[in-house]
């Protein structure tokens, strides 16, 4: 069943048990709404069989959505997980409650590194935890591009960003994120300007440069690409890393002869952060701080590290994660790549509609 | 004089009450929400829950407010090419759409109204069945059948019309966007013309047989003018869904497919920009209402 169906009937079914368990004391159900293909289950399961509260637990592959939710209020989940500019600007349209830290204990697991640079989106920390981190990069069939072209340079941008590239990947299939705020930072830097600029000058130069290479992009998407590239159905994607990771694993698992790689481009790549809060109208915050609490414990998220493949924001997690997901330099980058990457802020409603604009231009040719 | 006024007004209240529900249908789910949608389109954004201001809290807040209004977002529709482009290429795509479901679905219909009796229910049903399926997991199929390495390109090669390295390049173009739109609205068109034909009275054709008039002849002169408001109404419970579709075109569709539906969800998610996508709804409502109000005016006076 592809992504997007499994994805609705989830939701379906997350929402029937909701409605069933409706009629249960309120302290002992945490809603949280999360990515989708982000969780190791069974971490939920402990949490259930630890304090007695059940999970229901929604999912989204699109933020656009989450944030029109929480505008609109009244979504009813406890827990949200959003990536760092999309939750400043929601807590400056006062979507969510501080943290109450005396419930949260498990605070001192964190790691420092990541908190400083998630307090750039949440100043001291007030409203939020980190839950995973990750880089936008590029993910590739490892036979296929060979076989087109043995000398491709995989490790830069060049590969989708340079026309006479990009286009020899065409037939065997080319995506890109559907994410107007991921691919025109990565085109800035790759013209070598400031990826955070708001400037509408730079934002359509970076248009400019994508649309070029659209003609030779078969679909932007932003789940499609993790089950197309482990089927082989396209040999290119610019994604999110954990995800093109997964598609590794999937590949691999079906043993169909796909080999997945996934690269941080050498002019450096988004870092972003996935970040857990608590909406002002949640139904239950104590089961919510109760939750948030419980997946800082070092073992619960190293668990959900090695399940998902991504890094998490947690230093007493790396002695539990596998050795070869904290050794793997495309999810742990070494310090020389980590210096490289770059972080974005939030778009004001006018450099949004010019974001927006430029991307529109860009899939449309309009 | 009091017995009787009573039996005056109670047939009079019952026929009322019968005509007042659909009334307050459509006040309750379609004029209310139009009118919020309305009021919002003449807001602006703001980084705030609701994402919009004036935010009116009763009826006297209305009036101290109503200045805060402002037909901007109406203007700026007008300023950027794509808003027009997108109707523009929703309409086509509904019309081809639709020309192409007739085409398709009267055949069907017409089939089914000559089968023998027993067997129509049985043929209703076929019509109604992929219904029972939801549906995006069929439009999803679709997918699974147009992609590349999908069962069309199996199939072509199968038969040797395709070599063994071609493929069909139709999904994620507009061709695929036709082919799901016809497959998803078949059914609605095919019910009313399969409804008009039916109660076709079919010694007509006999007698223009009769006297002579051969088939295809009685088919445009006798058929086809009785099957019109089958026609009609099909044409209509296709047509207007279509222009403001968005899951065929965003599943099947290219990146360059623009719809006024992909471009409404931009303003809504992308942008959170909720009055100009509101005004884009309002527009969209128009440009759909208006003429089907001149038809209906037009079909009193023939």
């Amino acid at each position: 069943m592809t992504k997007m169906v499994r994805q609705r009937l989830l939701g379906a079914a997350a929402l029937t048990v909701a409605l069933a368990t409706g009629a249960v004391a309120q302290d002992k159900v945490v809603n949280v709404y999360n990515w989708s293909d982000y969780v190791d289950e069974s971490v939920l399961q402990e949490f259930t069989k630890e304090t007695g509260i059940k999970v229901v637990y929604d999912v989204f592959d699109n933020q656009d959505i989450v944030e029109t939710k929480m505008l609109a209020g009244g979504s009813g989940y406890d827990v949200v997980v959003v990536t760092g500019p999309f939750l400043a600007r929601q807590i400056a349209a006062g979507v969510y409650q501080p943290l109450d830290k005396s419930k949260l204990p498990n605070l001192s697991n964190m790691w420092p590194e990541v908190t400083s640079r998630v307090a750039e989106y949440d100043p001291g920390n007030q409203y939020g935890v980190d839950y995973m981190w990750g880089t936008t990069g590029i993910g590739y069939n490892v036979e296929k591009i060979k076989a087109i072209m043995p000398d491709a340079p995989v490790n830069s941008w060049d590969m989708v960003f340079k026309p006479e590239i990009v286009s020899k990947f065409k037939d065997c299939g080319v995506q890109f994120l559907d994410a107007s705020e991921e691919l025109i930072p990565a085109a800035l830097k790759y013209l070598g300007k400031n990826p955070d600029s708001k400037n509408a000058a730079d934002m359509e130069e970076a248009g400019k440069l994508l649309a070029s290479v659209k003609p030779y992009v078969q679909k932007f998407h932003s789940s499609e690409y993790i089950n197309a590239l482990a089927n082989g159905d396209i040999c290119l994607a610019v994604g999110y890393s954990g995800d093109i990771l997964q598609a590794r694993n999937r590949a691999a698992e079906a043993k169909n002869g796909v080999t997945i790689q996934y690269v941080i481009p050498k002019e450096g790549a988004n870092m972003w952060f996935d970040i857990m809060a608590i909406p002002k109208d949640a139904p239950n915050p104590d089961a919510a701080h109760a939750f948030i609490n419980f997946m800082m414990k070092p073992d619960v998220i190293a668990k959900s590290s090695n399940y998902v493949a991504y890094a998490n924001g947690n230093l007493a997690s790396q002695k539990f994660i596998d050795p070869a997901i904290l050794s793997d330099v495309s999810i742990y980058p070494d310090q020389e790549t980590l210096a490289n990457l770059f972080s974005t802020t939030p778009y004001d409603a006018k450099a949004q509609r010019v974001l927006t604009r430029v991307w529109t231009s860009v899939k449309t040719g309009m | 004089m009091a017995e009787r006024r009573t039996r005056d007004v109670k047939p009079f209240l019952g026929k009322w009450a019968l005509v007042a529900v659909p009334y307050l249908w459509s006040l309750l789910f379609f004029l209310a929400p139009f009118l919020i949608i309305f009021k919002i389109s003449l807001s602006e954004t703001a980084i705030a829950m609701p994402p919009y201001t004036p935010v009116i809290a009763g009826v006297s807040d209305l009036w101290t407010k109503l200045s805060d209004f402002t037909f901007d977002n109406y203007v700026f529709l007008t300023e950027d090419p794509l808003y027009y482009s997108a109707y523009l290429s929703s309409l086509r795509i509904a019309l081809v759409s639709t020309v192409l479901l007739l085409i398709v679905g009267y055949p069907i219909a017409y089939g089914m109204a000559r089968a023998p009796k027993s067997l129509r229910n049985a043929l209703v049903m076929a019509v109604i069945l992929p219904f029972w399926t939801s549906f995006l997991i069929r439009v999803y199929a679709w997918i699974g059948i147009l992609k590349p390495e999908g069962l069309l390109t199996i199939a072509l090669q199968g038969l040797g019309i395709l070599g063994p390295n071609e493929q069909v390049h139709i999904y994620n173009t507009e061709i695929a966007v036709f082919i799901g739109i016809v497959y998803s609205y078949l059914p609605f068109m095919v019910l009313p013309l399969y409804a008009a034909l039916e109660k076709l009275d079919a010694t007509l054709l006999e007698a223009a047989a009769d006297l002579g008039c051969p088939p295809t002849k009685s088919f445009w002169v006798i058929t086809f003018p009785l099957s019109l408001p089958g026609v009609i109404a099909g044409c209509f419970l296709c047509f207007i869904p279509i222009v403001g579709e968005f899951v065929i075109p965003d599943l099947l569709g290219g990146s360059e497919t623009l719809m006024i539906g992909k471009t409404l969800w931009a303003e809504f998610f992308n942008n959170r920009d909720w009055p100009v996508s509101s005004a884009v709804a309002v527009v969209l409502l128009i440009i759909l209402v208006v003429p089907i109000v001149i038809f209906q005016n037009q079909q009193k006076k023939a």
